[in-house]
């Protein structure tokens, strides 16, 4: 009996390890800059966020047939959630781009489990929103036409129609 | 060696030990090996994967079941003639078509057979079939998805047995008759079967998906057919049945039905059918059966055929030959060479193997000892390849391995036994618990086994695992066939009766299974997919609710407006587009069952309120941490009410003026 008891100990206790192993795993496979403070982000993933975007994304002339084709896509996979200019399940998105990076932005779309789990700001709206953000499996293309729809309704854009730089 | 892999060692050496003593205790009774290894060889760690991909025709049930080897986990239960609330099959409106028949809506049926399908004679994992018994049918399945795609009725024909044994290449399965039945089916009198009642052999078009249909029936004598498996490489355009009752009995059959020494394979050569039909040498007949039909847009169709091409073999010679076969010969196999066809006799002392080359020699020589029908039957000493001694009583069924070997189940002394081709003697016997039917080696019955396991399912489990009171599980035995005698590794319980089942290695299945459906694809005609167009709309005494669900909230969540007796249409989208994220549906007092939608997918249940009140609705199927938030009211009113109909979620709700209505 004793040894059945130690075996069963010993069993939950490699378990637990594994377990530990698997999390490890897990956070090697995005983890490709050193961590440069506490929160284990690079500067990059703090201000841009974390995700297949890893590199600024620079907004040019505003493209009207994009913002229409990002339009659709709201409507399809962002509404059933998100409002433009008033709190719903989640933020309303309406001057979004005055607060986030458009590379933010796209990675909060695109790698929105991370993000809640990993980056202070997507932490922080989860404690006070309560719902996770489900992944929505955009691509980056329609995570960028999504920007540019997100551009054309802002309550404020610079005179090239880039909202608050 | 990763810190991971040596914990995952560790944990599998250790449990290894723990499974081995539990297993010391209980080896009295089971005759498992009293050994860790018995435990290490079907022990898959958490998180890992099993090797195979089984699936165990679920019998009486109605479904198949999927179950992983060699752990002998469940894995999935997939509906096909039977309803099954645990998802809405065969209730929603969507999937209600596939359990149409000419005879009704046939909520239950009994199925035996799975069969996967097969490229160049080896199981290719694009498709497995599964017959219906009671009302016959034959099913596919979609092996991307897991789902039940169509369903074809064998007209002609009662107790499609035998079936649906495939061909090489997938081109035909069959189906047979158990019970012979006058053919058309009439009002007469049951004394005057002989010679009115029929058999039939029929042949389905099975490598065309959504176009699943007879190609054509072969009338046979009304002898009962049993089972069928089909030739290959040299026996490539034959299949081979087996039948019993050539009595022609239509009582008490335990008796009647076995009173010769001798019934019959009959071997038909469907590659001369084919000739026969482009000769002009076949009848178009009479027939109603039904075939059902999944299409793109996820909704299942029925359509009602009309008609089906006959022949009978005396206006097509060399189609059928009878084998003379002792004694009810239950399974017929077919070795992976395609040289050996093995009867199951289940009152024969000995197996008798057929030679196809002497039997081809034997058609080329005459060698018939009768003419049935203008079907020749062969002499049995003309076919004969050899008879194993001492097969157990009561064999039944064979599988093979790859290196030269035969599996056959003794239903009455529960054993199976093993014996070599090359000249036909027992080699090896292992005891199984108990009465085993069937036995299943992966690829067991095509030109390339996967030789390692065989899994022996039994038709009585008594003591095996802690008493249910009387009804039990069946019992299914997982055996390690890799070495020279067979070793008992595992048992585990299977859902309803498996009769027969298929298996294939998981890596040709894993990589290809869809995880949800796009929602920019989805073509459902009631689909929503945003929550701009959700809305409630009348037509006459009909409501629809185009409604959609996201985690988590319906939306609308608020309807107002229904009256007693309309007839309510929830057509619910699911709005996610992540793996693993089904949302389901329920409303208070509903009289079917719930949904369960799978991502981008659309289902719709009907709900006929019969009194005034308030109906909760929510969300079936755990979603998220808020999923005890998902829910919504419905308002009836009495009928002629005034209330106009109205919806919404989280703030106004919109309206449609009753006058509008």
């Amino acid at each position: 009996m004793r040894r059945l008891v130690k075996l069963g100990l010993l069993l939950a206790a490699v378990t637990l390890l594994g377990a530990c192993g698997g999390a490890a795993n897990g956070d090697a496979e995005t983890d490709d800059a050193p961590a440069s403070s506490s929160d284990g982000l690079t500067a990059f993933e703090r201000e841009h966020g974390i995700g297949p975007i890893t590199q600024p994304v620079e907004l040019g002339p505003l493209d009207a047939s994009l913002a229409s084709a990002g339009e659709q896509i709201f409507r399809m996979k962002c509404m059933a959630c998100h409002r433009v200019d008033e709190r719903y399940i989640g933020p309303p998105l309406g001057n979004v781009l005055l607060r986030r990076s458009p590379a933010y932005t796209m990675n909060m779309m695109m790698n929105p489990t991370e993000m809640s789990q990993r980056h202070p700001v997507a932490k922080a709206l989860l404690a006070e929103y309560l719902a996770p953000m489900p992944f929505q499996d955009l691509s980056e293309q329609d995570a960028r036409a999504l920007v540019e729809y997100l551009r054309t309704v802002a309550d404020s854009t610079t005179a090239d129609g880039i909202p608050g730089t | 060696m990763s810190m991971r892999k040596r914990v995952l060692l560790g944990v599998a050496a250790i449990a290894t030990v723990t499974l081995g003593l539990w297993a010391c205790g209980t080896a009295g009774r089971g005759g498992a090996l009293s050994s860790a290894d018995a435990a290490s060889a079907v022990y898959v760690p958490p998180g890992e994967y099993d090797e195979f991909y089984a699936f165990m025709s679920g019998g009486f049930s109605g479904n198949l079941t999927v179950m992983g080897l060699p752990s002998g986990r469940l894995l999935k239960t997939v509906p096909v003639f039977s309803q099954f609330p645990e998802n809405g099959w065969g209730y929603s409106e969507e999937t209600k078509a596939m359990l149409q028949t000419s005879y009704g809506f046939a909520a239950w049926d009994d199925a035996h057979h799975p069969e996967l399908s097969m490229t160049d004679g080896v199981p290719d994992g694009r498709w497995i079939f599964i017959n219906a018994n009671n009302t016959p049918r034959v099913a596919r399945i979609d092996l991307t998805e897991f789902e039940t795609k169509e369903i074809v009725e064998i007209p002609n024909s009662a107790g499609n047995h035998g079936s649906p044994f495939i061909t090489p290449n997938s081109e035909y399965l069959v189906a047979t008759s158990r019970f012979s039945v006058p053919v058309p089916n009439r009002d007469m009198s049951i004394a005057d079967y002989a010679g009115n009642f029929k058999g039939m052999l029929s042949f389905v078009r099975a490598d065309r998906p959504g176009e699943m249909d007879i190609a054509f029936q072969i009338i046979v004598p009304g002898y009962n057919y049993d089972l069928a498996h089909a030739g290959k490489g040299p026996s490539d355009g034959w299949m081979f049945f087996t039948s019993y009752n050539a009595e022609e009995a239509h009582t008490l059959l335990e008796v009647n039905a076995s009173r010769r020494d001798k019934d019959f394979i009959a071997a038909v050569n469907w590659r001369r059918a084919e000739e026969c039909i482009a000769q002009g040498q076949a009848r178009t007949m009479p027939a109603r059966y039904v075939h059902n039909y999944i299409g793109d847009d996820h909704i299942a169709r029925s359509e009602l055929k009309e008609s089906v091409t006959v022949l009978e073999p005396a206006a097509c010679e060399r189609l059928v030959y009878f084998l003379p076969t002792p004694k009810s010969p239950h399974g017929v196999d077919v070795d992976p060479s395609g040289r050996f066809i093995v009867a199951g006799g289940k009152l024969a002392t000995v197996i008798p193997v057929h030679s196809f080359e002497k039997m081809i020699q034997a058609i080329e020589q005459e060698k018939f000892e009768d003419v049935i029908d203008g079907i020749p039957v062969l002499e049995y000493d003309a076919i004969i390849a050899g008879e194993v001694e001492d097969p157990g009583l009561g064999p039944l069924h064979t599988e093979f391995d790859d290196r030269g070997y035969a599996y056959t189940t003794a239903f009455i002394s529960s054993e199976v036994v093993k014996w070599s081709l090359a000249d036909f003697k027992v080699v090896d016997r292992i005891p199984v618990y108990y009465a085993v039917g069937h036995l299943m080696i992966p690829g067991g019955d095509s030109r390339k086994p996967w030789g390692k396991y065989l899994v022996a399912m039994n038709k009585m489990t008594k003591d095996r695992y802690l008493p249910t009171g009387p009804e039990l599980a069946h019992s299914a035995q997982l055996i390690d066939i890799s070495g020279d005698k067979m070793r008992l590794l595992l048992d585990f319980p299977t859902m309803g009766e498996p009769h027969y089942a298929q298996a294939i290695p998981a890596e040709m299945l894993r990589e290809k299974q869809v995880k949800l459906y796009r929602l920019d694809e989805n073509t459902h005609p009631y689909a929503v997919k945003s929550e701009a167009d959700t809305r409630v709309t009348r037509d006459g005494r009909r409501v629809h609710v185009y409604m959609t669900a996201i985690r988590s909230h319906f939306s609308p969540d608020n309807i107002e407006g229904i009256e007693v007796g309309d007839t309510v249409y929830f057509h619910v989208t699911n709005l996610e587009q992540d793996w693993d994220v089904p949302h389901g549906f329920a409303a208070l007092g509903m009289e079917t069952a719930e949904l369960l939608i799978m991502p981008g997918a659309t289902r719709t249940l009907t709900w006929v309120p019969k009194q005034p009140g308030i109906y909760p609705f929510y969300c079936t199927d755990f979603c998220s941490a808020l999923h005890q938030e998902m829910q919504g009211y419905a308002r009836v009113s009495p009928r002629g009410s005034n209330v106009p109909l109205a919806w919404g979620t989280g703030g106004e709700l919109k309206t449609q003026p009753v006058a509008a209505q």
